[in-house]
């Protein structure tokens, strides 16, 4: 990414250089002092000392092994949440995807209204429902394993993300090329061996990437519970953490960087088959590269 | 829904305050989001590792930690404001890597030989980028930004959630626990319609922008 091209601005001449070096050290220098003003505030504080950090990096320490089981607790919590939402959001999703494709032009109309519907209510408020309301309207969920809360967690990703999967599913779908329903149609399958034996292993291919983003989403969304039940998950564990030690700055900080390294390690696995497939092998190469970018708003 | 109707006026401040938080937290993210874009497309090294290092950050750290960041860490280095203000900030800081990336596509859209056309018949740099290259960029960022914008509105609930008092999520969870309603009709009858009235307005809006903007390339 060092050569970049991009549309504003040619190669550079000389001059450009020199301009551009100038910029370089300017830049450098003001991101330095940046950094050395919040790191004299923070050391003024005495947010680098060893009381505080010592039992997050310091095996030696007391805390050391309880502090570490209880994020490692919370990881297997979070990466438990978010797979079983993950799963049952594909299921579903393309279930109401294949539905959609399926019926005809007045059919599909509740479908729409569904996707719309849901799509539209925050996901913090789903699993709130979830969690929350479910319980009070007599939905018992105790009896299964992982408990009221984990599934409670777990209804409302999977109501949220279902409708995008849907989503990604029909636009999956519909972006392969027309020659394979009519081919497949032509071979005499039926119209849902079509689907299920031609067209969804495709669509599924090409969408890999952008089930992977999402599955970023879920994963930073299970978090959420925090604010509305106890479940043990990676967050709500550094919250106990820091209210036992009193360090929130230096535990945040390492919740936050094991988000990060899991999230970064899942977004680069997506653009590596992304550009995988971009580069061929597939059937439906020119498919991979074009609208089935990965779905990664703010969501 | 009479719960939600005997306590129409709370739920219409809550849904105020909930518009008031999306207001200021757009008034921020958005000049961010673009300043954060610029350096990521900028022929300057280290403003493009600063860009690339803040989205990477913000888009893979969940909203709720840098919230908790925001709230508890913040008073600790001696910054001490309200929640509203550490809630839209979370919300801005988060958002804004979602807006970079939105905008930098945008541009990147673009073909280069449309800013080499422009420079072969004698435009120079500014006349270029702003005949030719950026009324292109603007109307391909149009639909992702409007989708980040609408994400936005929807982890405003988040901000409320975290401990913003008076907004549409705190007004529910107000009626169920202080005063003791069914949470059934508030939530789904109230606090989920309340959001829902903003981002089925934002969604429609954004549709008539993008075909007003729409361009065939």
């Amino acid at each position: 990414m060092s050569q970049q091209q991009t549309v504003l601005y040619d190669a550079q001449g000389p001059r450009a250089r020199r301009r551009t070096l100038i910029g370089t050290v300017v830049a450098v220098i003001a991101l330095l002092g940046l950094a050395f003003v919040v790191y004299r505030r923070l050391d003024e504080r005495g947010q680098f000392s060893m009381e505080e950090w010592g039992p997050l990096i310091d095996p030696g320490n007391d805390a050391f092994d309880a502090v570490w089981r209880l994020i490692g607790e919370g990881i297997v919590n979070t990466l438990k949440a978010a797979t079983v939402a993950m799963v049952l959001s594909i299921v579903l999703g393309t279930l109401i995807a294949v539905a959609r494709l399926s019926l005809g032009r007045v059919g599909r109309i509740p479908l729409i209204g569904l996707v719309e519907l849901f799509r539209g209510i925050p996901v913090v408020v789903l699993v709130y429902i979830g969690v929350r309301v479910l319980p009070d309207v007599g939905v018992d969920l105790r009896g299964l394993p992982g408990g009221q809360v984990f599934w409670g967690l777990v209804i409302g990703l999977t109501v949220y993300n279902m409708v995008i999967f849907a989503e990604i599913v029909r636009a999956g779908v519909a972006s392969l090329p027309k020659g394979q329903r009519e081919a497949a149609l032509a071979t005499g399958l039926t119209s849902w061996q079509t689907m299920r034996i031609v067209l969804l292993p495709q669509a599924f291919r090409t969408m890999l990437p952008a089930i992977i983003s999402q599955l970023i989403v879920v994963l930073k969304d299970t978090s959420l519970v925090t604010f509305i039940a106890n479940f043990d998950e990676l967050l709500s564990q550094g919250e106990s953490i820091q209210r036992n030690l009193g360090n929130p700055i230096q535990t945040f900080f390492v919740i936050a960087v094991l988000y990060i390294a899991i999230n970064y390690a899942l977004g680069r696995l997506a653009q590596w088959i992304q550009a995988r497939q971009a580069r061929g092998g597939s059937a439906v190469k020119a498919t991979a590269r074009g609208d089935l970018a990965p779905v990664r708003d703010g969501a | 829904m009479s719960p939600v109707l005997d306590n129409i006026d709370l739920f219409v401040d809550g849904f105020l305050t909930s518009l008031e938080i999306i207001l200021w937290a757009l008034a921020g993210t958005l000049p961010l989001g673009v300043l954060i874009a610029a350096c990521r497309v900028s022929p300057i090294p280290p403003l493009r590792a600063f860009g690339t290092f803040w989205v990477t950050t913000f888009r893979n750290t969940p909203l709720t930690v840098v919230l908790v960041f925001c709230a508890f860490g913040l008073p600790e280095l001696g910054i001490n404001r309200s929640f509203f203000f550490f809630g839209v900030l979370g919300l801005v800081l988060y958002t804004s890597a979602f807006v970079c990336e939105a905008v930098r596509s945008g541009i990147n859209s673009v073909p280069a030989g449309q800013a080499e056309a422009a420079r072969s018949i004698g435009l120079n740099f500014t006349q270029g980028l702003r005949y030719v290259v950026l009324p292109q960029a603007l109307r391909t960022v149009v639909p992702p930004l409007g989708s980040v914008v609408i994400a936005m509105m929807k982890n405003s609930a988040v901000v409320g959630a975290f401990g913003v008092g008076g907004d549409l999520w705190s007004t529910g969870q107000r009626l169920t626990s202080a005063l003791g309603y069914e949470t059934f009709p508030i939530f789904v009858g109230g606090v989920a319609v309340g959001y829902l009235i903003i981002t089925l307005t934002a969604g429609a809006l954004l549709q008539v922008l993008e075909r007003r903007v729409a361009i065939a390339r």
